[in-house]
């Protein structure tokens, strides 16, 4: 055999390299482009890049600054950054090997990471990769990954409502951990069930807190959610273990005291609970001072049970003690009735 | 089973029947009408009896309706076009069908996919070995299969031969690869394929 060089070159026809390596450039001495591998070819489509000078139809963009032949044939090995001159401006990484003497250079070129652009750029299918490309894989991730992505999303979505569904049920207000308007509701359709099956009477007492805004608007939010907690201590202390004690509104209690049918014994309970909101509760050094009034119903008062009837009582039972001055207790008499024009201090 | 298969049954049952039919079948499987979630794994005899609700209130044969829920699930783009990137016709389709356990598990690493063994025999025949635990599996692929051949424009037989100690096996008889010419499918992801 003749010639060491045979013997260390494997000599590949141009279509077999364009099997291995559909992207690969094969720039000739003067660096002009001899041949492409076909994805590129179909890459450049019209822009005839057979003949072209492979800097004018490519820039490098890593390493920058290259112009010449020399130059890019100095980059031998390393790690190069590409992208088409012409629109879609496709971006390419790629390595460059110098061939035999006077047969220039073999560029190979891939899609990298922008592989899903360039199938949509330029309607690539899977002929279009090496056999050993993982590209197809790739996309069929990128594929599989947003689909679990969206089956995630959509059960965030449904946590949510379910969050959202659990508080509406929740019988609980979180701020003072007393019962809450729905949590009232039911225990208070429970106790007119109870006596109007013959069980014992109860009490319903509406307090609102006086002067709570102020202490909101000049001490903070968080002065008020301490004057709330140290309310509803006290509405507990006050409260026997069967009683239920509601937070309705914003600084509005409701009480449901069971077996209380004295007006007067419910008053002396309202005004304990007053002088004690009237108590001063400090909060970080500052002394919140708040009152309050109550408006009471007794279920006695009706031949038959109605709850709501008993509720918008102890509320008109309230604004009487409001009216009069706060710091009040009123208990409701059919005879109270309020003027429809009555202005009512806040 | 894993909840994208619970839920695939489900989204099945709705979609073909309606949600009537859904929360009937529900209700006898004893399963709550919001169904089930895509990313947990349930009890297999959960699926037994959602299946078992399904076939008493369609009056449909396990093995019908089985195959009924393979073809519809190529009905859903997405997933047809994730066996799309199965192979560049029906024959190279086929013929990678052992990947697809392992191509499901990179996307859900927790799916629990039957193994599949292909073996391919002269002139476009195919033995298929289809093995779960779960009986009934081998059905969901034929119906798979059927489909994914439309899709392909392939012109094949399948049959569900029976069950052995391997598994449940499938032939196919594929007849001509380019019977029709089948549906588009382009590598590039729609832009309406990311919402749904």
């Amino acid at each position: 055999m003749d010639g060491s060089q045979t013997e260390t070159l494997a000599m590949v026809p141009p279509e077999a390299l364009g099997l291995l390596m559909p992207m690969y450039v094969w720039v000739s001495p003067t660096g002009h482009v001899r041949e492409a591998g076909p994805t590129l070819k179909k890459l450049c489509g019209d822009c005839a890049l057979i003949g072209s000078r492979f800097l004018e139809t490519f820039e490098l963009i890593r390493p920058s600054g290259i112009s010449t032949m020399a130059e890019l044939g100095a980059l031998a090995g390393r790690r190069l950054h590409a992208t088409l001159r012409e629109p879609p401006h496709t971006a390419f990484r790629g390595l460059a090997v110098p061939l035999a003497p006077g047969q220039g250079m073999l560029v190979n070129l891939s899609f990298g990471i922008a592989v899903a652009e360039a199938v949509r750029d330029h309607d690539l299918t899977d002929a279009d990769f090496a056999v050993t490309d993982l590209a197809v894989e790739l996309l069929y991730l990128h594929e599989a990954k947003s689909a679990v992505m969206d089956e995630l999303n959509g059960l965030n979505l449904r946590l949510q409502a379910a969050r959202a569904a659990a508080e509406e049920q929740a019988l609980t207000d979180p701020l003072t951990g007393l019962a809450n308007r729905r949590a009232l509701e039911i225990a208070l359709a429970q106790a007119a069930d109870t006596v109007e099956n013959g069980g014992r009477p109860f009490a319903l007492m509406h307090i609102d807190l006086d002067f709570f805004k102020s202490v909101n608007d000049t001490l903070g939010h968080a002065a008020g959610d301490h004057v709330l907690g140290e309310v509803a201590m006290i509405l507990r202390e006050e409260t026997r273990q069967n009683d239920v004690v509601a937070r309705v509104g914003g600084d509005e209690f409701v009480l449901i005291l069971r077996d209380l049918s004295d007006r007067n014994r419910l008053v002396a309970l309202a005004k304990r609970i007053i002088a004690r909101f009237e108590q001063p509760m400090e909060f970080e050094g500052h002394p919140c001072r708040i009152s309050g009034s109550a408006g009471i119903a007794l279920s006695i008062s009706y031949p038959t049970q109605n709850p709501d009837r008993m509720l918008s009582d102890a509320d008109l039972a309230l604004y009487a003690s409001k009216r009069n001055g706060r710091a009040q207790a009123t208990v409701f008499t059919p005879d109270l009735v309020l003027p429809e024009d009555d202005r009512l201090p806040d | 089973m894993h909840g994208l298969m619970n839920r695939a049954i489900q989204c099945f049952l709705q979609d073909t029947y309606g949600a009537e039919a859904w929360a009937n079948v529900a209700g006898q499987a004893g399963i709550g009408p919001e169904g089930f979630e895509a990313m947990m794994v349930y009890p297999d005899s959960v699926t037994e009896s959602l299946l078992a609700a399904a076939c008493s209130h369609l009056s449909k044969p396990r093995d019908a309706l089985l195959e009924d829920i393979g073809i519809w699930l190529v009905s859903v783009e997405r997933l047809r076009r994730l066996m799309r990137f199965g192979g560049v016709d029906y024959h190279d389709f086929i013929d990678t069908l052992e990947e697809l356990p392992g191509r499901a598990q990179l996307a859900v690493p927790d799916i629990g996919l039957p193994a599949v063994r292909v073996v391919p025999h002269a002139q476009g025949q195919f033995t298929l070995i289809v093995q779960h635990g779960q009986d009934g599996f081998g059905h969901v692929f034929a119906g798979v299969l059927r489909a994914m051949a439309d899709d392909y424009g392939a012109l094949a037989l399948i049959d569900h031969v029976g069950s052995g100690p391997d598994g449940e096996t499938i032939e196919v008889e594929l007849l001509d690869a380019r019977y029709t010419q089948g549906r588009a499918f382009s590598l590039a992801m729609p832009a309406t394929a990311g919402v749904q």
